[in-house]
């Protein structure tokens, strides 16, 4: 490969990591600041996914109409397609979080990833929502035709670290914020929360909600990354498992930590691949499988001899309130 | 003879002390009645003895064998048995699996032992099959004690015993207690009522913020004056 | 319809032993087993290493018995898997689990490791056999008995209901009756007031593994002589498998036994009006629907 290959290989596996990075700012509200155990990340990035395609595209007419089936098509602009995936992920956070924040943290995570199989199913199976398994294709990018297709990645790169990085200011000023000292005095002791007076359940539930819109811009910032979306990409694995390992060995409670957890275990899931080339030619079939197992080794060592990860909780905000 | 001797006993939770060198006593066969205002440390004293919290600084001896730091598995088979205050029976086994789980290092023949606890508690005897949770807490009490006893303890040690129950109750707890002391089973009581503690007590100890304020025999503790002004209600 | 009510009875009596281990493991550890489901898968798995590999190696014969889809291989793959199982469950505790104790880690982190093994098992179990689905005997033809009412029933079906009837009964006896079923009761119910009283804790909680894991290996190889293997087979037991304890008050292992055949019957009674699919979302449903109504499930709160 020359160097502009490389170059161009390394853009695209930033605009990934910074996609899972978005992700990993969504589960760090949820978790790393209110402790809430969400393992249906993928049904969030199923739907923010979904949603942004779906608003973005026109309804398929005429003789399209007959080969790709969707419920809408509104053909609205990028943006658009970030808020909506955002607002419906939003929706769907609140409706699981009503029966399951007034119980223990294991009811959520059993219901988060009941919902996520959920959607799975019925994006397979019903064609006339989103054309079942074989998903929406063609989907818009911004700027698309400013430059040669050839080196749009670099303008999405651009995109994607922005919107990271607003997540990423707006969640530490929300964090900084008395509403985000009373998250952490949540998790940290539910019960002299309560008695001081909070509303456990609101505040549990605005954290909920306010991580899933997140996961729903990363859902969407996917969906015009890869230009097609099936309901086959949003595995528990891709779309659940390696983001929380992500979070874990950066450092949940941690933005930095989220970010750089993100970026590291994409780039030892990439750098796995290398190795797994390695292979001979009849174990590489099963090479994703050595290195999902690696990842998973790598979480287990995480949560038994690390499990603040590499930054640790960030000690500084609770200095700047005092 | 001393049967079991906690000596300049400091612990406590986190980094907080709650008891500062306390020490006692008890003598073979004795009943030891520990009182004291709420947070006196003397739920905590008997959780120390038992190996629940790992002592800072002082030692626990039973019969001239120290058994400082221990755990209470251990230490329930060097025969000290302890009945928390709350939640000390399993709520879902009849009566009669709980005074078998009471016995569970036991590996010899304990129906002889379990019919001398019937004896002692004929109410027990008459509803072994009832699920514990059904009871009353008087009730509750004497399978809590009874678990205790079944490995034949040679030091009992009861936190509260009496609290939450109505007065008849509690003197008929209190009478049980007296009777199980005659078995020859020396005992540790924390007790809120100081008066009933203090009578049936060979020996009683004051505790006050985390530390001995007082100790003497039982009569002579209920008849001085400044305890009598403090704890039995003047 | 009463051919899918049977149909769900088989069904339930599976779900059910995955649910009574998973209850079982939150009654003493506290903490939702993730890697339930996937226990279920390696006991399916490690049967048909047995019963095509190994024993086909040492010439065991591969004659079924009579109407049943399966001989004297599976009959000895059967209690070893579920020994095997046991193993695996025993081993990810000695290896994670009780590490995490050590640390006083919270119930998430527990669900999280669980979680972690459960793609470490699938993983495994995706390197060795792939991602196909297989059978204990591919090709087989597998007759069924025609009942009034147009009712077809499989030999192998009535065999797993009974099988299961039997499991359940030992484990109900070695509960009740046994000194370290016993034990396992009182733990579960108070793991404090057991230490107290001088039970081994760690001792039990490999019990609870050991068992837990050996009934959800049991659970997986009837899954796959009843229908197939598959490496995610376990991992879409899971919701099932808690939507049944759930129903059944986490903790209570007779609650999840009704659980699970409860389930079992929902989910295949849908069939009738839904694509087979989504036979996991009619769990989820249900379980959503106790969660608002009564989530302490339907025998919670008599006891404590």
């Amino acid at each position: 490969m020359e160097l502009g290959g490389i170059f161009a290989y390394l853009v695209s596996l930033a605009i990934m990591a910074g996609i899972y990075a978005v992700f990993c700012l969504g589960l760090n509200i949820q978790w790393g600041y209110t402790g809430l155990f969400n393992i249906g990340i993928a049904g969030f990035f199923c739907i923010g996914a979904y949603a942004s395609a779906m608003i973005t595209t026109p309804k398929p007419t005429g003789i399209y109409a007959h080969y790709v089936q969707q419920i809408f098509g509104l053909n609205l602009p990028f943006i658009f397609g970030l808020c909506g995936a955002a607002l419906i992920c939003g929706i769907i956070a609140l409706l699981i979080g009503i029966p399951t924040l007034r119980l223990g943290e294991d009811y959520l995570a059993i219901a988060t990833l009941g919902i996520a199989e959920t959607f799975r199913l019925i994006f397979n199976n019903e064609h006339w929502l989103a054309n079942g398994p074989r998903g929406l294709m063609g989907l818009p990018q911004p700027f698309q035709g400013l430059v040669d297709p050839r080196h749009y990645n670099y303008i999405y790169l651009v995109i994607i670290l922005m919107v990271m990085l607003l997540i990423y200011l707006l969640i530490e000023r929300v964090i900084r914020s008395p509403w985000g000292r009373v998250l952490r005095a949540i998790r940290e002791d539910e019960v002299s929360a309560a008695m001081s007076g909070k509303n456990i359940f609101y505040f549990k539930m605005q954290s909920l909600v306010f991580g899933a819109m997140v996961m729903g811009v990363g859902g969407a910032l996917y969906a015009h990354y890869t230009k097609a979306i099936s309901p086959d990409v949003f595995t528990p694995l891709y779309g659940t498992f390696i983001i929380w390992v992500m979070l874990m060995a950066g450092g949940s409670g941690n933005n930095k930590g989220a970010i750089l957890g993100a970026y590291m275990i994409w780039g030892i899931w990439i750098g796995t691949k290398f190795i797994t080339d390695l292979l001979p030619y009849t174990l590489k079939a099963r090479a994703p499988y050595i290195r999902f197992l690696l990842i998973g080794i790598l979480l287990e060592i995480i949560l038994i001899y690390r499990p603040q990860g590499i930054l640790g909780e960030e000690k500084k905000v609770s200095k700047m309130i005092d | 003879m001393i049967i079991l001797e906690a000596t300049v006993i400091t612990a406590g939770y986190s980094k907080l002390d709650i008891l500062k060198e306390v020490g006692i006593r008890v003598r073979d066969g004795e009943i030891v009645s520990i009182i004291g205002p709420n947070g006196a440390g003397k739920s905590t004293l008997l959780k120390t003895i038992f190996g629940l919290l790992k002592p800072r600084h002082g030692r626990v001896m039973l019969q001239n064998r120290d058994i400082t730091g221990w755990s209470p598995d251990k230490i329930v088979k060097e025969g000290i048995s302890y009945v928390p205050q709350v939640d000390n029976i399993f709520t879902s086994l009849t009566i009669e699996e709980n005074l078998e789980m009471g016995a569970f290092i036991r590996r010899d023949d304990f129906s002889g032992r379990l019919a001398e606890i019937y004896d002692l508690f004929p109410m027990l005897a008459e509803r072994k099959k009832q699920k514990a949770g059904q009871l009353s807490g008087g009730q509750r009490q004497m399978v809590a004690m009874g678990r205790a006893l079944m490995l034949d303890p040679q030091v009992l040690l009861l936190d509260e015993p009496s609290a939450g129950l109505a007065p008849n109750l509690a003197a008929m707890i209190f009478d049980k207690i007296k009777a199980i002391n005659k078995t020859g089973v020396s005992m540790i009581i924390v007790e809120q009522n100081a008066r009933e503690a203090l009578k049936m007590a060979h020996h009683g100890y004051v505790l006050a913020m985390g530390k001995n304020v007082l100790d003497d025999s039982g009569k002579a503790l209920l008849t001085n004056k400044e305890v009598g002004k403090l704890y039995l209600g003047g | 319809m009463v051919e899918l009510i049977f149909y769900g009875i088989v069904l339930g009596s599976i779900i059910s032993l995955g649910a009574i281990g998973l209850s079982l493991v939150y009654g003493i550890l506290r903490f939702a087993n993730f890697a339930h489901g996937d226990l279920m898968s390696v006991g399916a798995y490690t049967a048909l290493f047995l019963v095509t590999g190994f024993l086909a190696w040492i010439g065991v014969s591969d004659a079924t018995f009579g109407p049943l889809s399966f001989g004297w291989r599976m009959l000895i793959a059967f209690p070893v898997s579920m020994l095997a199982v046991a193993g695996v469950a025993i081993l990810l505790d000695r290896v994670l689990y009780r590490k995490l104790r050590a640390k006083k880690s919270g119930p998430v982190i527990f669900a999280m490791s669980s979680l972690g093994a459960a793609f470490i098992l699938r993983m495994i179990i995706l390197i060795f056999w792939g991602a196909d689905s297989l059978f204990y005997r591919p090709g087989m033809l597998r007759p069924a008995y025609e009942l009034p009412l147009g009712v077809k029933i499989r030999p192998d079906q009535v065999f797993i209901i009974i099988l299961v009837c039997v499991l359940m009964t030992t484990l109900h006896l070695f509960l009740q009756k046994t000194k370290m079923g016993k034990a396992m009761r009182a733990t579960s119910d108070n793991i404090e007031l057991a230490r107290v009283s001088g039970i081994d804790t760690e001792r039990i909680i490999i019990w609870t593994w050991g068992i837990g894991g050996a009934l959800a290996a049991a659970g997986g190889i009837l899954y796959g002589v009843d229908v197939q293997l598959h490496p995610y087979m376990g991992w879409n037991f899971l919701i099932p498998l808690f939507a049944a304890t759930i129903l059944g008050s986490i903790g209570n292992i007779y609650g999840a036994m009704v659980g699970g055949f409860i389930i079992g019957v929902a989910q295949q009674v849908s069939t009738a009006f839904l694509m087979p699919t989504y036979k996991p979302a009619v769990a989820f449903t249900i379980m959503i629907v106790i969660l608002l109504i009564r989530p302490k499930g339907i025998f919670g709160g008599s006891e404590r």
